[in-house]
């Protein structure tokens, strides 16, 4: 259709489309050493389609395209289960001090010393938070933490021999990356309905325990943002079981500082630092799902993580022969990563181990490293006090916001909601929770997540966090009340939106059905 | 919204044609309206035994992605492989050119234990 296709096109053109036959962004000056031919083994294709073009136009290309962009540097993102709160500048700038961001990955442990403490104190600082044993900062992301954990789940119970636990609950309410995540350790996902109040029903839960259940995967508050009123309960009928009960901690904003997990029962658990620790999110920077776990699991977390070894009095004043004795022994057990030299004087020593019965690697080298030192100076910046304050406003928010909106869109479960709570785009007939959404963005707001949890039909999930205002929050609840307004006296105005954006509303179907994944495919638009 | 009477169904919004024992199974006329516009069917390959209750395959919407539950037990004799290449048939046609499997029962008699038209209808409404 060539309105559409124009419309595309105007908004910026492909590189392709700025390249002129033997342009180039650089000269590469005449070679001072003898030339060789290229061995024949090594094909030099010349039939690549790369386009030729002068580094101004790249750089102006690029930049067009980046202010198109919508991220939260520019407008509300009230992305539910996602906390897209506020990103703040000194995490990057602590993030890119030449010892962090130059440090290389294979330096030897005494050259890195500072690095690996960073580390160090991130595991405490999570431990202190959440009430874990211990923590490894391996996993890249939230859903290879659930991975993690399932597989540490399934490692402790084939240990103890125990291998006809091949079933893992899930309740509806929970996070829909869990059933892929328990899937792909192998076991298999069975769904547990929610009750009327949208806690998890225990009267199914305690039918379904048995002794085929390996453990229970839980979102706490849960994916209609309510706080799961029964959680010690379904813990204990889990662990009754011989179960173990795997944590979600997608939505952790709402608890900081009020729920440490390990105290309701809780063994196995992953943080999203790119949602409750304010670093980027995906396109924005590398995730990092840093997993914790409660003495029982503990010592099958991934490695390697970071332990302090202790000057504990004057009366040691070699120090060094001692760290020298405790890495020999981890070495001996094959804990310890670091064979080079030992340091010369140190009244602590940060050295990389793997615990005793680690499931291994899961990510090269020590995590997202940019993404932890980020987390870290958040949770600094913040304090202890701070972070608790964080919760307090991501709930109160929240509240505020489903109380502005909650006559004009209908919410399914009518209790005080935690971080963020589901609504429904019912407002009109014929209007679609899909048309709200597209509308919302000619307001300047971007989306809240819709068509999610499935238990909800037509769901709007709202997550404003912390870091909006009350202006902002009124302006959001404004607009989304005006369109409620526009469903009824002109449904067409949502129907055919955006009409503000940069392009108008896609045919995201045609796009799901015949996807067109390289350049020259465009040309049969 | 179509109710089928000539097929039964199930709470999880799957439908089943009886033919002596051989069961043609699709999702209903409300599934596919809820899921909107259908994008990729997912199916099992033949020969595949299932029991009733057991996910058989996936469909996927632009909304979400959903398991597709066997409402009977047996052996998958048959696949609708022309959903592969126009999975938009679950909309047009749910009962008919959009179904999903063919299933050879083990136990026919499940099929007794099946929703009617009027049953899964007074469900649906009361969702």
């Amino acid at each position: 259709m060539t309105t559409r296709k124009h419309r595309i096109r105007t908004v910026e053109p492909f590189i392709w489309e700025l390249s002129a036959p033997g342009r180039v962004g650089a000269s590469v000056p005449e070679p001072d050493v003898p030339e060789y031919p290229l061995p024949e083994e090594i094909p030099l294709r010349r039939d690549l389609p790369l386009p030729e073009v002068s580094e101004l136009e790249v750089v102006r290309h690029f930049t067009r395209l980046s202010r198109l962009n919508y991220s939260i540097d520019t407008h509300m993102y009230p992305l539910g289960s996602c906390t897209m709160k506020y990103n703040p500048k000194v995490n990057d700038l602590a993030a890119s001090l030449p010892g962090f961001s130059e440090a290389h990955p294979l330096l030897p442990e005494d050259l890195c010393q500072g690095s690996l403490e960073l580390l160090y104190r991130l595991q405490t600082a999570i431990e202190t938070l959440t009430g874990f044993h211990s923590v490894s900062l391996q996993p890249a992301a939230g859903a290879q933490g659930e991975l993690t954990g399932v597989l540490m789940i399934r490692a402790f119970h084939q240990d103890r021999g125990d291998t006809k636990r091949t079933r893992i609950l899930i309740p509806d309410s929970a996070h829909g990356t869990n059933p892929a995540s328990v899937s792909m350790a192998g076991f298999t996902a069975e769904q547990i309905p929610s009750d009327k109040r949208g806690n998890v029903d225990l009267a199914v839960l305690r039918e379904r325990c048995d002794d085929t259940v390996a453990g229970l995967m839980i979102t706490n508050p849960n994916t209609l943002g309510l706080f799961e009123e029964h959680i010690e309960e379904v813990t204990s009928i889990v662990h009754r079981a011989g179960g173990l009960v795997y944590g979600d901690g997608a939505n952790f904003n709402a608890l900081l500082g009020y729920l440490k997990p390990a105290d309701v029962g809780i063994d196995v658990m992953h943080f999203n630092l790119h949602k409750t620790f304010s670093t980027p999110h995906g396109g924005g920077g590398p995730g990092a799902g840093p997993v914790g776990a409660g003495a029982l699991l503990a010592p099958y977390l991934p490695g390697p993580v970071v332990r302090r070894l202790e000057q504990r009095s004057q009366e040691q004043p070699n120090f060094r022969e001692q760290v020298e004795k405790q890495k020999e022994s981890l070495h001996r057990t094959g804990h310890s990563v670091d064979r080079t030299g030992l340091p010369e004087v140190y009244s602590e020593y940060f050295t990389l181990v793997y615990p005793e019965k680690s499931i291994g690697r899961v990510k090269a080298f020590y995590g997202n490293f940019g993404i932890l030192v980020r987390a870290f100076t958040y949770i600094l910046q913040m304090g202890g006090d701070g972070l608790r304050s964080v919760a307090e406003h991501a709930v109160l928010n929240a509240n505020y916001l489903k109380h502005l909106i909650e006559k004009t869109y209908r919410i399914p479960y009518e209790r005080p909601c935690m971080h963020e709570f589901v609504a429904t785009g019912e407002v009109a007939p014929g209007i679609h929770t899909m048309d709200i959404a597209k509308r919302l963005l000619d307001y300047g707001f971007h989306p809240p997540t819709v068509y999610f949890p499935l238990i909800v039909k037509e769901a709007l999930m709202i997550e404003p966090t912390e870091t909006e205002s009350r202006q902002t929050l009124e302006a959001f609840a404004e607009a989304l009340l005006q369109i409620a307004q526009e469903a009824v006296t002109s449904p067409d105005l949502l129907h055919e939106a955006p009409h503000d954006t940069p392009v108008g509303r896609l045919d995201e179907v045609r796009a799901a059905r015949e996807p067109i994944l390289n350049r020259r495919q465009t040309e049969k638009l | 919204m179509t109710y089928d009477p000539e097929v039964k169904y199930q709470k999880s919004h799957e439908w089943a044609r009886k033919d002596g024992t051989l069961f043609t199974v699709g999702i209903s006329d409300y599934a596919q309206d809820s899921l909107g516009d259908v994008v990729f069917v997912e199916l099992p390959v033949t020969g595949k035994v299932v029991k009733k209750g057991d996910a058989f395959g996936v469909v996927e919407s632009v909304k979400a992605a959903s398991d597709v539950y066997a409402p009977l037990s047996g052996t998958i004799v048959e696949v609708n492989s022309k959903l592969k290449d126009d999975p938009s048939l679950v909309n047009k046609e749910p009962f008919g050119a959009g179904w999903f499997v063919k299933i050879q029962a083990s136990n026919p008699s499940e099929y007794e234990e099946l929703l009617s038209a009027t049953e899964y209808e007074a469900f649906v409404k009361g969702l």
